[in-house]
C-alpha cells in the first residue's frame, strides 16, 4: 500500500512539473480579428518549428479589443503576455503599469535607427520626446485610398470629366480633386456612387476618417505637448477640412451612416463606388478575386495633399508590447529577440504583414510585391496620429460624439462642430490635470 | 406507512428520506445565499462606493472620495437626459408594439388552428436567438442598397439606421418582432385558464364579442398580462445589444448603450457606477407602479 502510494505520489509529481515545464513553453499574443492577426499566427508558427515553444494569436472583434484588453490588464490578469495594441493605448497603459518598459530592448536591437520613424515615435515612444520605449513597431498601417481604375480610365468618362472640371481624371493629385472626381462618379440612379468613406460612431472608425482629412489640410486635434487645443482643433483648416469630410460623406451610398472597414470594402467588391477609404492592412482582400470580383480592376493612392500642399495621413497600426502580469515574460522577450530579426521582418512582409522595418519598406521588392505597397511606402512616412494620452479614450469617445451630427446627420456647421469639440477637449483634459488651453 | 410520510410536513419528509433540516440549510439554502452575496451584493454595495469616488479602473491613482459629486454630474449632462428620453420614447414603442401584437397572436392562437402546436413553436422562434445574431440580421434586411425590406414594400432606398428620424423605431420594430412571442405566451397561458363555463354563460345572457372580451377575458388576464409588461419594460430599459449592434445613431442612443461607453471604452468608473445607480432606481420605481396595478387587478 505504502509502495503504491509513494508511486502514486512520484507520478503526480512528475506530471504536476511536467506540466508546468510545458506551460513555459507556450505564450499568447492578444490581437483584433482581422487579416493581419492570421498572418501573424502563420509567422510564429515558424517560431515553434524552430524553438518548439507554441505561440498562440488570440483574437477579439475590433469594436471590443479595447474593452477586452483593459479589463484584463485593469484586472492584473496574466491571460495574455503579450498584445500587438493601438498606438493610442500606450498612455494608458504605460502610466497604468500595464505594459514593461522595453527602452533597453529598443536600444539592445538599435530599433530608433530599423524602424521606420513615425512608428517608433508613435507606436512605442511614451511621453512623446522621452526617449521611453513600450512596444516593439508590428504592424504599420495608415489611411489609404482604392479606386476603380476601369473607370478612371474609361474614355467617355475622361471626356466627362475633362469637360465639367477642366483637368484629366486621374489619381487625384490633392483632397479637391479627390472630392471633384466623387462628386462627378455619384450617380444614385445608377447605383454608382462617389466616395466611401468611415462614418460609425463607434470605436475610432469616424474620428480616424475626419483626422486624415485635417492633417491633410494642415488642421491639427491639438498640441500633444502643450495640450492647446483652442485655436488648432478649430482652426480654418481643421473647420475646412472637416466640411469637406461631410462633402465626401454625402457622395456616399444611401444609408452610409454606419461604416467602417468592412462596410468600405463591401462597397468597392459589389461595384458600387469610384473609391474607398481604408486602411492598407484591408487592401489584400480587394485584389483577391474571391473576396472582390472587380480585383483586376483596383487601383491604389496615397492620401493625397490639401489644398494648402500639406501632405499628411491618418496612422494606423500597432506596436508589439509585453504585459506586466505575464509569466512568461522571459519566454516573450525571446520571442521578441526574433521577431525584430531582419529575416523574421522580411519573412512577416512576405506572408502579408506590413513590416514597420524602414530597409525592407524602402526596398524596390517590397514596393512592388502588391499594387498598394507603393501607396502604403508613400504613406508611412507623412503619418500622424490621435492623442495617446491615459484619457484618449475620452477624448476619442467625444470627438466622434461631435462629428457625427454634423457629418452624418448635417446637424449645424463645420465651425460650430469644430469650437464645440475644442470647448470640450479643454474641459476634458482640464479635469485630467492637464494644462489645456 | 406511505399515508404517514405525505401527511408530514416537507421538512420531515425529508428528514425521513436521511435529509435533515441542517444538511438541506448546508446543501442548498448556504450555497445559494454565498453565491447571492458574492455575485449579486457585494458587487452591488462595491460599485455604490464606487459611484462616490473618482476611480477608474484602468488606472491606478490614488481614489479620492467626492460626495455626491458624480451624481451631480450625471443628472447635469444633457448627453444623459438626451439618451434617457430616447429610452423612455423606446420602452414606450417597443412594449406597446410586444403587447399589441403578442397578444394578438394569443388570442388567435387561442381558438381551434390546424398545426396550432407547430405554429405557436414557429412563432417562439426570434425570442431563442442571440440578441446580437438578430440585431446583425436586421441589420441586412435594413441595408438601404440591398436589404429585403426596402425591396419589399418598393421604398426605395430609405436609410432605416442611419436616417435620426427613423433609426430607433427601427430597432424598436426589431425588439417587437424578437419579444412578442414572449407577451404571446404568457398571454396564451392566461388565456387558456379563464374558466369556460364563464363564455358559456355569457353566451347563454346573448353577449356580445366585445362585451365578452372587455368583461370576462381581459380582466381575467389582465394579472398576467400585468407580468409580461413589467418583465418587458424592465428588460427594454435595459436594451443594450440589438441597438449597438445595430446603430450608431445618436438619435437611438440608449441610456445601456451610454452607460456603456462610460464604463468600459472611457473608463469612468465613478461616474458611470452613478449613473448605473440611477438607471436602477428608476426602473425600480417604474416597476414599483405596475405592481401597485397588479395588485389591484389581484384584488378585482
Amino acid at each position: 500500500m505504502r509502495k503504491t502510494m509513494v508511486s502514486l505520489l512520484a507520478g503526480a509529481s512528475f506530471l504536476a512539473l511536467n506540466s508546468m515545464a510545458v506551460h513555459a513553453q507556450e505564450l499568447t499574443i492578444l490581437w483584433a480579428e482581422w487579416d493581419p492577426a492570421s498572418y501573424l499566427q502563420e509567422l510564429v508558427n515558424e517560431y515553434q518549428a524552430e524553438t518548439g515553444v507554441t505561440v498562440t494569436v488570440e483574437t477579439v472583434p475590433w469594436p471590443d479589443f479595447q474593452t477586452k484588453l483593459f479589463t484584463e490588464l485593469n484586472a492584473q490578469g496574466s491571460a495574455y503576455d503579450m498584445v500587438v495594441g493601438d498606438s493610442q493605448f500606450l498612455g494608458a497603459a504605460s502610466t497604468g503599469g500595464h505594459y514593461v518598459n522595453m527602452t533597453d530592448f529598443i536600444a539592445k536591437h538599435d530599433l530608433t535607427k530599423t524602424m521606420a520613424p513615425a512608428t517608433m515615435k508613435y507606436y512605442s515612444e511614451y511621453p512623446g520626446g522621452s526617449g521611453q520605449y513600450w512596444s516593439v513597431p508590428l504592424e504599420g498601417d495608415a489611411l489609404g485610398w482604392a479606386y476603380r481604375k476601369d473607370w478612371f480610365e474609361d474614355p467617355k468618362e475622361m471626356e466627362a470629366f475633362k469637360a465639367k472640371y477642366g483637368y484629366d481624371l486621374a489619381v487625384p493629385k490633392t483632397f479637391k480633386e479627390l472630392i471633384d472626381i466623387a462628386e462627378f462618379f455619384h450617380r444614385p440612379a445608377d447605383n454608382r456612387y462617389g466616395a466611401a468613406i468611415y462614418s460609425q460612431n463607434a470605436g475610432d472608425a469616424i474620428v480616424m476618417g475626419v483626422e486624415n482629412s485635417v492633417f491633410a489640410y494642415g488642421g491639427s486635434f491639438g498640441d500633444y505637448n502643450t495640450y492647446q487645443v483652442s485655436g488648432l482643433v478649430n482652426s480654418p483648416e481643421s473647420i475646412e477640412a472637416l466640411e469637406d469630410y461631410r462633402k465626401l460623406f454625402t457622395f456616399g451610398p444611401p444609408g452610409w451612416g454606419n461604416a467602417f472597414f468592412a462596410e468600405v470594402n463591401t462597397a468597392m467588391a459589389q461595384g458600387q463606388v469610384a473609391m474607398g477609404m481604408n486602411f492598407f492592412a484591408f487592401f489584400p482582400s480587394l485584389v483577391n478575386e474571391a473576396t472582390n470580383p472587380h480585383a483586376a480592376n483596383m487601383g491604389f493612392f496615397a492620401n493625397p495633399p490639401g489644398p494648402r500642399g500639406e501632405d499628411f495621413a491618418a496612422l494606423g497600426g500597432q506596436g508589439i508590447s509585453l504585459i506586466s502580469y505575464s509569466q512568461n515574460q522571459e519566454e516573450a522577450m525571446k520571442f521578441l529577440d526574433w521577431f525584430v530579426e531582419e529575416k523574421t521582418q522580411k519573412r512577416w512582409a512576405e506572408l502579408g504583414g506590413y513590416t514597420a522595418n524602414a530597409a525592407i519598406l524602402e526596398s524596390e521588392e517590397f514596393r512592388k510585391a502588391t499594387p498598394f505597397n507603393e501607396a502604403f511606402f508613400q504613406t508611412m512616412f507623412k503619418v500622424r496620429d490621435f492623442w495617446a494620452l491615459p484619457e484618449y479614450a475620452e477624448l476619442l469617445t467625444e470627438a466622434a460624439d461631435t462629428f457625427y451630427p454634423y457629418v452624418v446627420n448635417g446637424e449645424g456647421t463645420a465651425k460650430e462642430t469644430m469650437d464645440k469639440l475644442a470647448a470640450t477637449w479643454v474641459e476634458t483634459l482640464t479635469a485630467a490635470g492637464y494644462a489645456a488651453k | 406507512m406511505a399515508n404517514l410520510i405525505t401527511t408530514l410536513d416537507p421538512a420531515s419528509r425529508a428528514a425521513s428520506r436521511g435529509w435533515s433540516d441542517t444538511t438541506i440549510r448546508n446543501v442548498f439554502v448556504i450555497p445559494t445565499v454565498a453565491f447571492l452575496i458574492i455575485f449579486n451584493v457585494f458587487p452591488l454595495l462595491y460599485s455604490l462606493g464606487f459611484s462616490f469616488t473618482d476611480f477608474r479602473a484602468s488606472s491606478k491613482a490614488p481614489v479620492n472620495f467626492v460626495g455626491f459629486k458624480n451624481y451631480i454630474n450625471v443628472l447635469a449632462d444633457p448627453v444623459i437626459w438626451r439618451t434617457f428620453s430616447t429610452t423612455l420614447w423606446y420602452v414606450i414603442v417597443s412594449v406597446t408594439g410586444q403587447f399589441i401584437v403578442g397578444f394578438g397572436l394569443a388570442l388567435l392562437l387561442n381558438r381551434p388552428l390546424p398545426f396550432k402546436g407547430l405554429l405557436t413553436t414557429l412563432l417562439m422562434l426570434p425570442m431563442m436567438l442571440s440578441p446580437v445574431v438578430v440585431g446583425l440580421f436586421w441589420k441586412l434586411i435594413y441595408d438601404p442598397s440591398w436589404g429585403i425590406l426596402n425591396y419589399a414594400l418598393g421604398l426605395g432606398p430609405v436609410a432605416w439606421l442611419s436616417d435620426a428620424n427613423l433609426a430607433l423605431y427601427a430597432v424598436a420594430i426589431t425588439d417587437i418582432w424578437m419579444w412578442s412571442p414572449f407577451v404571446m405566451l404568457l398571454s396564451l397561458a392566461g388565456l387558456s385558464a379563464v374558466p369556460k363555463h364563464l363564455y358559456e354563460a355569457a353566451s347563454i345572457d346573448r353577449a356580445g364579442k366585445l362585451y365578452t372580451f372587455f368583461r370576462i377575458t381581459l380582466p381575467l388576464v389582465a394579472p398576467i398580462l400585468l407580468i409580461a409588461v413589467i418583465f418587458r419594460t424592465m428588460e427594454a430599459f435595459k436594451t443594450f445589444d440589438i441597438a449597438f449592434v445595430m446603430t450608431g445613431q445618436p438619435a437611438a442612443e440608449l441610456i445601456s448603450s451610454r452607460l456603456y461607453k462610460m464604463a468600459f471604452q472611457q473608463w469612468q468608473t465613478g461616474p458611470s457606477s452613478a449613473l448605473a445607480y440611477i438607471i436602477l432606481i428608476m426602473v425600480l420605481c417604474i416597476t414599483n407602479i405596475y405592481v401597485k396595478y397588479l395588485n389591484k387587478a389581484k384584488e378585482r
